[in-house]
């Protein structure tokens, strides 16, 4: 087998200094959650082991995920990961195209069999294979390929982890997740819309540092990243706790930054770590611009709208219909129900004082 | 003066520490109501202060925690009571798995629902349909420890709440598991009303005393609904058992 180059003498080659390299290399291993130790170890692993041949599909998705790496903070990954060197198979970004491209992909899978890893873009549709094609074969031919001799498959965003708006009610092209139509190989679902950069970064470092997928939780996501709900590490859960609340987005509470719970910030049902990470190299993330979240990165996030309330409409009780409108409804109509029953059993007593037989009755 | 004189019997029905669950439950899910849907829909109630002068919310979060730790180890001493109490507090009362409850259950609904014929009930503890809806109430417990410790899971490294956290995976995530953790709070005040409004009902028409059993454990029943209870008791020996 011929001699691939390292990620480190790729970006030596490309002018990056040895300096930015570890500082790489440390950030990285912050992100993971490494032992003191764990920056040496990424660094050797980027220095002594051969470039990851992955191959990166794009099914019914809008590419965010791409856009989001591409503008990581630490131009490194994207340099070396994505649009220099890794990317065997790409098919927004690489230069090939028609039969170019698909020898190239073909040529990942024969040379490097166990060996690659296959990330993945998008949902992919299941009501009609035809809704997504490319070259001629549908996603799932495609990935079914692909997948059967991978080691791992990785897992960008919402779309390609639990279906995004393409699997939203009524979802028309019955969109599923990679680890709905696959079976076999470990899945990474790196949740999001799109991700953030430095833990789609996060991730292809682990894999290539340990050579193994990252540990994850129950569904399936990164726990160094995933085990944390926005709320928890949210700067605005102070406000939370003190009942501080921004109730219109012009108001007092909004200018002096309090929680943004009753704005509907999904933040307590979400797991993700914008809080800590945040995005575009630590500037800000959405509740830090005074935005609630929307829980983009949690299965089915767009069916549990809308954004602005902080309970879910009920499904088939019309828009905006909250389960407490239902339940108080409920509640007057259990009232009404009460009072006739109440009713009726009064005209039952007062029967039933009358017509006592007379052999209980006792005079005194 | 109108009197009444027909023989009564008193039954002692309701144990000591069925009487003590019942009212821990009362209180814990008042207190787990109140401070869920406060919880669920809060007033903003402080303005133009800093997060470091208040701790309001935090606290009614506190007490919503400690009401449902509280709520479920009562709820665990119920299960456990319901195999060693009397045999009014058996868990067999509870599931209609005998023609003879589903029976009761149809003319408990013609008696006491309806109201289109008038008897007397025969059991002496909960009829037949109290009793499944009480059985459905306690699935209801079930999962409201499952979805509301699901939830506390995350931000806790204590023992008991990782138990349940395999729940929210199980239901696809936090959305899922809150909406239906919410949505069982209203089927809660629900029974409440109901449960209360039937026991001023019963005590109303059938004046078992039904009220003041939950506080002293004695009902009165008739003579002659005690006497049958008392046969259908001999005649279902050896099999020990219900009534």
């Amino acid at each position: 087998m011929e001699k691939r180059p390292s990620y480190y003498q790729e970006v030596k080659g490309k002018g990056i200094a040895r300096r930015d390299f570890l500082k790489f290399c440390t950030t990285m291993a912050a992100f993971l959650g490494l032992e003191a130790n764990g920056a040496g170890q990424i660094a050797n692993a980027l220095q002594t082991k051969p470039r990851l041949p992955v191959i990166w599909f794009h099914f019914q998705e809008c590419t965010c995920c791409s856009e989001s790496f591409i503008r990581s903070s630490h131009p490194l990954v994207a340099d070396i990961v994505l649009n220099k060197i890794s990317l065997d198979y790409q098919e927004t970004l690489m230069a090939a195209s028609g039969f170019q491209a698909e020898e190239a992909y073909q040529a990942v899978m024969k040379k490097y069999p166990g060996q690659y890893i296959v990330m993945v873009e998008g949902s992919i549709p299941t009501e009609n294979e035809a809704y997504c094609c490319i070259g001629g074969r549908s996603a799932l031919q495609i990935l079914e390929e692909a997948v059967a001799n991978c080691m791992a498959v990785v897992a960008w965003g919402n779309c390609a982890s639990s279906g995004c708006v393409q699997a939203a009610s009524p979802n028309p092209t019955g969109a599923k997740p990679v680890h709905e139509v696959i079976s076999g190989k470990p899945v990474v679902n790196v949740q999001g819309c799109p991700p953030i950069a430095d833990v789609m970064a996060g991730v292809v470092v682990h894999l290539l540092t340990f050579g193994r997928i990252p540990q994850l939780d129950s569904l399936g996501r990164p726990k160094a990243f995933y085990s944390r709900r926005v709320h928890d590490t949210c700067y605005r859960r102070a406000s939370f706790d003190a009942g501080l609340f921004v109730e219109s987005f012009d108001d007092e509470g909004a200018k002096r930054g309090y929680c943004l719970y009753k704005m509907g910030c999904k933040g307590p049902v979400t797991y993700n770590s914008c809080g800590i990470i945040k995005w575009n190299d630590g500037v800000s993330y959405p509740i830090q611009s005074g935005h609630p979240c929307i829980g983009c990165s949690e299965k089915g996030f767009w069916d549990n709208g809308p954004f602005y309330q902080h309970l879910p409409s009920v499904a088939g009780f019309g828009i905006e219909t909250t389960a407490d409108k239902i339940g108080l409804g409920l509640g007057v109509l259990t009232a009404a129900g009460m009072a006739a029953h109440a009713i009726t059993t009064n005209i039952r007593k007062h029967k039933e004082i009358t017509n006592e037989p007379e052999t209980n009755l006792k005079e005194s | 003066m109108k009197s009444r004189s027909v023989p009564l019997r008193e039954v002692y029905v309701w144990e000591l520490p069925v009487r003590i669950y019942h009212w821990i439950n009362a209180l814990c899910i008042l207190a787990l109501c109140i401070t869920g849907y406060i919880i669920g829909n809060p007033i903003a109630v402080m303005k133009g202060t800093e997060a470091y002068q208040n701790f309001w919310f935090g606290n009614v979060r506190f007490i919503h925690f400690v009401a449902a730790f509280l709520f479920f180890f009562n709820f665990v001493f119920r299960t456990y009571w319901g195999f060693v109490g009397n045999e009014y507090s058996r868990w067999y009362n509870f599931i209609p798995l005998k023609k003879s409850q589903w029976i009761e259950i149809l003319e408990v609904i013609k008696v006491d629902v309806l109201q289109v014929k008038h008897k007397q009930i025969d059991s002496i503890g909960h009829n037949s349909l109290a009793s499944f809806i009480y059985f459905i109430t306690f699935l209801m417990f079930l999962l409201q420890c499952l979805t509301g410790f699901g939830m506390y899971a995350a931000m806790s490294t204590s023992y008991l709440p990782q138990l349940f956290a395999w729940f929210v995976p199980f239901l696809g995530g936090d959305i899922a598991v809150r909406q239906i953790h919410h949505i069982l709070m209203w089927a809660f005040i629900l029974f409440a009303i109901v449960h209360v409004y039937l026991v001023f009902y019963h005590d109303y028409i059938e004046r078992r005393g039904i009220t003041s059993s939950m506080i002293g454990g004695w009902k009165f029943i008739e003579e002659d609904v005690a006497l049958r209870n008392d046969d259908s008791a001999t005649s279902t020996s050896p099999k020990k058992g219900k009534k």
